[in-house]
């Protein structure tokens, strides 16, 4: 089935959705926020540039965007799989819990902060480019991937992964990423961390069609919580 | 009948919508791009405020000063026209032409002057030209009751009201004005009630500033600019704003590179990171400006004679992007307000926290 979302009200283009069978394309899309949030079952690709808080509390969709997203990608996604053809806005990937996310470019400020997993639930980021500051602030669980793809030095900005206490951060290896908190650790990727990359990096390389060989040849570092030097009484001695 | 409350008289537990399109070469363009811009971000605003700046407006008076007064009753009026009369030369005066709509209500008067100082006056202040016009606005909206001068820039305007920004724009027939450089702003006030004086843009001289965002250090910035003259009349934050920015680049002569670097000024453990002389400049910045940094989020688009600037606070807390095509130049708070303009752009950018994008105008006039 196929939306043309010229004109329409985000409201009255969820409900197009929703009354529109599992597979849909959405045309002309601008600015529309919260589609297919909390939604799932459904497969639905998107021309134009969709609002802010696209997928939200997403449920077990499987979204490709042509074009860039905005703002609020997957706030609270439980679970499906989210692909952006372009770059993503900030906060990216908000308090993620499950599910999957492939931004073929750069993705902005705070993306995946309180990032958490559960048993089977591990959601999991990936960037083809770089992405802004506080990547993974707050980090609880999940996995983020950054690729750094076309860009020279660390794809990363300042105060990555502060305050984070669980998950990992993979980076292309390189420039060392700048001013670390003394509370995480960086080394290479070991095999365990390997094991985790090689199935991610596979599916954002057949996504946006690239070769996966020479990505994954290059190394990655991963960021992690140092268990020995954990934060805690950080604000108050209790 | 019930006396409204204003703006200090209560406190409202906030979102906003900016835009702003500017073209390099000075070529001037109809207003109804910016309205068709601000349109798409409608769920951003809240029907409490909305309006535009226009720059290149009035070529047939750029030589004057436009003042775009609200009157909120005739007496008002009389007393500031008997004002203008004794520092003036009033070389135009007219009724801004609205356009009666449903959506738009309690208007007041709406008026425009084209004015020059006069001579005599001016020479007797022993005032600049633009601190004449600057102090008389000031004298006008802090000692006449119902009167608020909301525009005083030569070949510039401002235009706002209580409503959504594209109503707002349809109300004061924007359509019907072209220049170079155009910026918007829809409300979802916050903190305060919203009224047609607290709409933004806020202005003064050639300087205008659409926000979003609610700033922590307004009573620091607030105090630091009444030493210098600046009467806060209107306690909304982004009042102090434009009399910073008036402040920075007009009395104390910074670049907008510089003003951004005040405003947003890094972190210290930034500027510690920092290879000398530029420490040491940044350092300088920093210690002498300390009452105008802002701190809290923002999103600013700043326009000024000849150009425009969009900055963000320097932890990044509200959103912009900015773009280009041909010789246009873009910023708004989402893409989807650029793109419902321009749908094929030649690239767009997310500027970092506290990092300025400025335009100017290629033949520097």
């Amino acid at each position: 089935m196929i939306i043309d979302a010229t004109g329409l009200h985000f409201r009255d283009l969820n409900d197009k959705i929703r009354g529109g069978g599992e597979s849909i394309r959405i045309e002309h899309c601008l600015g529309q926020r919260y589609i297919l949030s909390g939604q799932k079952g459904k497969k639905v690709t998107i021309a134009g540039t969709p609002g802010n808080a696209l997928g939200a509390c997403l449920n077990g969709c499987d979204i490709t965007v042509y074009g860039n997203a905005q703002d609020a990608v997957g706030d609270t996604m439980n679970d499906g799989r989210i692909v952006v053809h372009g770059d993503a806005g900030d906060a990216l990937g908000y308090a993620m819990r499950g599910g999957r996310i492939f931004i073929r470019g750069s993705a902005g400020y705070r993306t995946g902060i309180h990032m958490k997993e559960y048993g089977d639930k591990k959601p999991a980021i990936v960037i083809g480019g770089g992405a802004g500051s506080f990547l993974g602030e707050y980090m609880a669980g999940g996995v983020i991937l950054v690729l750094g793809l076309g860009l020279e030095g660390c794809p990363l900005g300042n105060f990555t992964a502060t305050g984070m206490h669980g998950g990992r951060i993979y980076v292309k290896k390189g420039q060392a990423p700048p001013h670390l908190d003394g509370r995480l650790t960086v080394g290479d990727a070991d095999e365990a961390d390997l094991a985790v990359i090689r199935p991610l990096l596979d599916e954002y390389a057949a996504a946006f069609r690239v070769k996966a060989e020479p990505i994954r040849k290059a190394g990655f570092y991963a960021i992690k919580p140092d268990t020995d030097n954990p934060y805690k009484t950080l604000y108050a001695a209790n | 009948m019930r006396e409204e409350l204003r703006e200090g008289n209560i406190r409202i537990p906030s979102g906003c919508a900016v835009s702003g399109i500017f073209n390099r070469k000075g070529t001037r363009f109809g207003g109804e791009a910016i309205i068709r811009s601000i349109a798409v971000l409608h769920e951003r605003s809240n029907g409490l405020g909305g309006g535009f700046a226009a720059y290149g407006i009035y070529p047939e008076y750029k030589e004057y000063y436009a003042l775009h007064i609200f009157y909120e009753r005739d007496a008002a009026k009389t007393e500031t026209e008997r004002f203008l009369n004794r520092h003036f030369d009033i070389i135009n005066l007219s009724k801004i032409p609205t356009r009666q709509m449903p959506e738009i209500k309690d208007e007041p008067l709406i008026w425009r002057y084209f004015v020059q100082p006069l001579p005599t006056k001016l020479a007797g202040a022993q005032l600049d030209e633009r601190e004449y016009t600057a102090r008389c606005v000031f004298r006008i909206n802090a000692g006449i009751e119902g009167a608020y001068v909301f525009s005083s820039g030569k070949d510039m305007g401002v235009f706002k009201a209580v409503g959504y920004p594209e109503d707002v724009g349809r109300f004061y027939r924007l359509e019907e004005y072209r220049g170079y450089c155009f910026t918007a702003h829809g409300r979802y006030p916050t903190n305060t009630p919203g009224w047609w004086g607290g709409a933004h843009p806020f202005a003064l001289l050639d300087y205008s500033v659409v926000h979003n965002g609610e700033i922590s250090s307004y009573d620091t910035n607030r105090q630091a600019m009444e030493m210098f003259g600046y009467h806060c009349s209107l306690q909304t934050d982004t009042e102090v704003i434009a009399y910073m920015i008036d402040y920075l680049n007009r009395k104390v002569g910074l670049t907008f590179e510089e003003v951004a670097e005040v405003i947003a000024a890094p972190f210290w453990q930034t500027i510690e990171q920092k290879p000398e002389p530029e420490r040491q400049r940044l350092t300088y910045l920093r210690q002498n400006f300390a009452a105008e940094l802002i701190t809290g989020p923002f999103s600013l688009i700043v326009g000024f004679k000849g150009g425009m600037m969009a900055i963000n606070d320097r932890l990044k807390l509200r959103s912009m992007v900015t773009a280009e095509k041909g010789d246009f130049f873009y910023a708004a708070s989402e893409e989807c307000a650029i793109r419902a303009v321009e749908p094929a752009l030649d690239g767009v950018y997310a500027p970092k926290g506290g990092e300025p994008v400025i335009m100017t105008l290629e033949n520097g006039e």
